[in-house]
């Protein structure tokens, strides 16, 4: 038997083993382990389990369900052994398979045939709804694909950082980390003819919406390859073409306008809705409520989605909502608890709440979430909350986390192979910021453009109305 | 409350003092109705003339819809909007509840989406509620996203002082919105005024403030009948001397350039020849027009019932002052609201706002006529 197994094959198993040590590291000791050691050390010091897993490889004869009821994690190590003899069920029909290509060993980028039911961390809470399942279905490319938009979104956010540090970028820099599941399970669940529109913490939305890093670096940098040529900055992101509307700067303002590009929807007889988000804070902004009574009284599919970070700037939920059950404050609108860090929870939510609209008018939907960041760059984030509060929940429930779990416990991918993707979004972000810094400031004749749509050759003045002049064309 | 006293406002347009002035402008016309067809110019009054351009505009276009308090099965606060909701269907005559930030935020979105709201405020004392989305998201999304969200939205309205209705309900918000780059603000006066330059605004990609005058509804003035053709359009940005003169200019806008016209006629007797420019449109502002004018007449009075502080006769006289210093004989006069809010005594009220021998007066001054200096004209 031995003589008939090619050399890859035998490689592949020894990867495997190693990535099963890691898994089962991981799953022990949280978030500590260390990735630095390179594998053949992690090869010599798990050569036990490589011997137990060669004995499965040959005699096991594993179930070829892969499904998981629930993603409890191994506690023990005949827990980590329960996983690895699921898993090799991936190699057993491969080792007797013909075909010699090695992406069949790591089909995760391409198979979305393959349906995996995933539970979301809790249930949903609904208020005046009966609140979708708990049982999410996804494909190993989704799996995939959230991880690492995710990472490139961490990773975006992060570079934004130190480039506000740096003064490259100035004024407002309000950051998503720790938030990004809601973006991503939103695009999960909706068409790029579903509007968005969002407050100032836009960034991640954009990304989502199919604007690029070099878009998104070079509006941050004020330069001409930004998505708003410049001349909107951090807050005023905007991609018309893919439906994502801002962008905005007035706490709450955001609101009104998305129950307007609802109605223009329905006035359109358009089979689309519109996902206004908005933030604990704006959940108490008076034009909300204004703008909820008229889509209820008028059924527009808007879905207000509440990004419930638990701050309001420097404010805690509790010290400005007499009520913070932002999903119940609808009243006769139903509402739905979700929890913000879990991406299939955001993905299930939104796919109820889009086929409610469709049918039955306004949705408001609470996603739980958290920044790791402050309310912007210039708030440390940490007088208001404590650094334990802060590392908790990166450790308990970290979006990306949750996703590297998932993605192990279902075998679609290595450790390396995931740094790998970690490593590839640390290298586009680079460069994005590279050619962003190399895209020139606008152009001075730019601070007359666009002031109209249709200007009339009307005269426009600069500072000193004798020195500068413009024709508005 | 509101409801009552807007009532009682809209029937009173006919008995009010400022309104009696405005029935000598009927007797011109009145004299021509005894003339033959061929030569008849047909007389409308401004609310007939916003219906139609409302009536015309949405047929024209599936993507215009009106939306405001009382539009439509009130057939309008002003029954300017009487008739549409039969027409076109409660679709695209929505009533709203009394939210303006709501309903002006939820037109902007639906213009950020293509269609062509027309947003009512009962008047534009309501827009104040509104404001933001008038300024930060409508007119500045344009620029912001640097020509992706264009905003075709047309905010209109009854805007100033009616009669006696008080200091909430009567201010003029021309200067303010005028200031702000991004928006296009037109102050109709005629029936033509009223009908062209709202069929321009509805057809205008961009923010328009449509600053109309209840005290004008109810006025008749001639339309041609090139005013009375579907594709009538009046250009934005662009000022009509409505009375050609050689001594003074008179810049006026809404009710003032009817004040303006009779002060001209009185003036007339005197030996002053105003000319009298109906700006039609705060922003974009037509300083060529005004230039020119005073060029030829070297001396300037401007007209407005706004507050006098950083009004629109300020922002007159400082651009004719750099563009025409050396042409004036005279300084810049400006005639405006009274610097107080408006107070509700018949005899108050009279002082608060601009009457007709106040533009005589100011008038004379410019041309050095006033007091026992001797005439030099």
């Amino acid at each position: 038997m031995w003589k008939h197994l090619p050399l890859w094959k035998l490689l592949s198993t020894v990867e495997l083993s190693t990535s099963i040590t890691k898994s089962k590291a991981i799953f022990s000791s949280a978030l500590n382990f260390d990735y630095s050691k390179p594998h053949y050390i992690k090869f010599f010091s798990s050569g036990l389990y490589f011997i137990i897993l060669f004995l499965f490889l040959f005699f096991s004869d594993p179930s070829p369900n892969l499904t998981f009821q629930s993603l409890q994690q191994p506690k023990t190590t005949t827990d980590a052994m329960a996983l690895a003899r699921r898993s090799s069920g991936l190699l057993k029909p491969l080792s007797t398979a013909s075909s010699s290509s090695l992406l069949q060993r790591r089909p995760f980028s391409t198979d979305d045939t393959t349906t995996i039911t995933v539970e979301t961390s809790v249930p949903f809470t609904g208020h005046n709804c009966d609140p979708p399942s708990r049982s999410v279905d996804t494909t190993p490319k989704e799996l995939m694909t959230f991880f690492t938009d995710m990472a490139f979104m961490r990773r975006m956010e992060i570079a934004a950082d130190s480039l506000y540090k740096s003064k490259l970028i100035r004024g407002f820099c309000h950051l998503y980390d720790g938030q990004e599941a809601v973006s991503i399970g939103m695009e999960a669940a909706i068409t790029k003819k579903d509007c968005i529109i969002t407050a100032y913490r836009d960034h991640c939305i954009f990304l989502g919406r199919g604007g690029t890093l070099l878009e998104s670096f070079a509006e941050l940098m004020g330069r001409q390859a930004g998505c708003s040529r410049g001349k909107g900055g951090s807050m005023h992101f905007y991609k018309k073409d893919a439906c994502f509307f801002g962008g905005h700067g007035i706490v709450g303002a955001q609101v009104p306008l998305g129950c307007g590009l609802a109605f223009a929807q329905k006035y359109r007889k358009e089979d689309h809705v519109t996902f206004t988000m908005y933030g604990d804070g704006a959940a108490n902004q008076g034009q909300l409520f204004e703008a909820l009574n008229m889509a209820a009284l008028w059924d527009l599919p808007a879905i207000l989605v509440c990004e419930n970070n638990h701050y309001g700037m420097g404010t805690a939920e509790w010290r400005a909502a007499k009520s913070p059950a932002y999903y119940k404050r609808g009243d006769y609108v139903p509402g739905l608890k979700v929890d913000g860090m879990d991406a299939f929870a955001v993905k299930q939510a939104c796919k109820f709440a889009k086929e409610h609209a469709l049918k039955n008018g306004p949705i408001i939907l609470e996603m739980d979430t958290y920044r790791y960041h402050g309310h912007s760059m210039s708030d440390p984030g940490s007088t208001y909350r404590t650094r334990d509060e802060i590392s908790g929940v990166r450790q308990e429930r970290d979006p990306i986390e949750r996703i590297r779990k998932l993605i192990f416990a279902h075998d679609l991918a290595t450790e390396k192979e995931l740094k790998d993707i970690e490593k590839q979004a640390r290298k586009e972000v680079d460069e994005a910021i590279a050619q962003a810094k190399e895209s020139p400031m606008p152009d001075e004749s730019e601070l007359f453009t666009n002031v109209y749509r249709k200007g009339y050759g009307v005269e426009s003045f600069g500072t000193d109305r004798k020195e500068l002049r413009a024709t508005l064309p | 409350m509101w409801g009552i006293l807007r009532q009682k406002v809209g029937g009173a347009t006919c008995l009010s003092p400022q309104g009696v002035g405005s029935h000598m402008l009927r007797l011109r016309p009145v004299t021509s109705a005894l003339r033959n067809y061929s030569s008849a110019a047909k007389e409308m009054t401004v609310r007939d003339a916003l219906n139609s351009a409302l009536d015309e505009e949405m047929a024209a276009d599936p993507n215009v819809f009106v939306m405001g308090e009382e539009v439509g099965e009130y057939q309008g606060a002003y029954k300017i909007t009487k008739g549409l909701l039969d027409k076109y269907g409660p679709e695209r005559v929505v009533d709203t509840p009394i939210t303006e930030a709501g309903f002006a935020g939820i037109g902007v979105g639906s213009a950020y989406h293509g269609l062509r709201p027309v947003i009512e405020f009962m008047t534009f004392n309501f827009s104040m509620q509104a404001i933001d989305h008038i300024i930060n998201s409508a007119a500045k999304s344009n620029y912001m996203s640097a020509g992706q969200i264009n905003v075709p939205i047309v905010f209109r309205g009854p805007n100033g002082p009616a009669a006696g209705v008080g200091a909430q309900h009567s201010q003029c918000y021309a200067a303010w919105y005028g200031s702000v780059p991004g928006l296009k603000v037109l102050v109709p006066y005629s029936s033509e005024d009223a009908r062209g330059l709202l069929k321009a605004a509805i057809r205008d990609p961009d923010p328009v403030v449509f600053l109309e005058n209840e005290l004008l509804y109810g006025e008749s003035f001639p339309v041609s009948a090139e005013a009375l053709d579907s594709s009538f359009c009046l250009p934005i940005g662009k000022a009509k001397i409505e009375r050609e003169g050689k001594d003074i200019t008179i810049t006026a806008f809404s009710k003032m350039v009817g004040y303006a016209l009779k002060a001209a006629e009185i003036l007339k007797k005197e030996g002053i020849s105003a000319e009298v420019i109906n700006l039609r449109s705060i922003r974009p502002l037509d300083r060529a027009t005004i230039n020119v004018s005073v060029r030829k007449t070297n001396r300037l009075l401007t007209v407005e019932e706004g507050f006098p502080q950083h009004g629109v006769g300020a922002e007159i006289c400082a651009s004719v002052v750099e563009d025409s210093f050396g042409y004036l004989d005279a300084p810049v006069e400006r005639i405006a609201g009274a610097d107080v809010p408006t107070p509700y005594a018949a005899n108050l009220e009279r002082m608060a706002f601009p009457q007709i021998e106040d533009i005589v007066r100011a008038a004379k001054r410019a041309c050095y006529r006033s007091g026992t200096m001797v005439a030099t004209a």
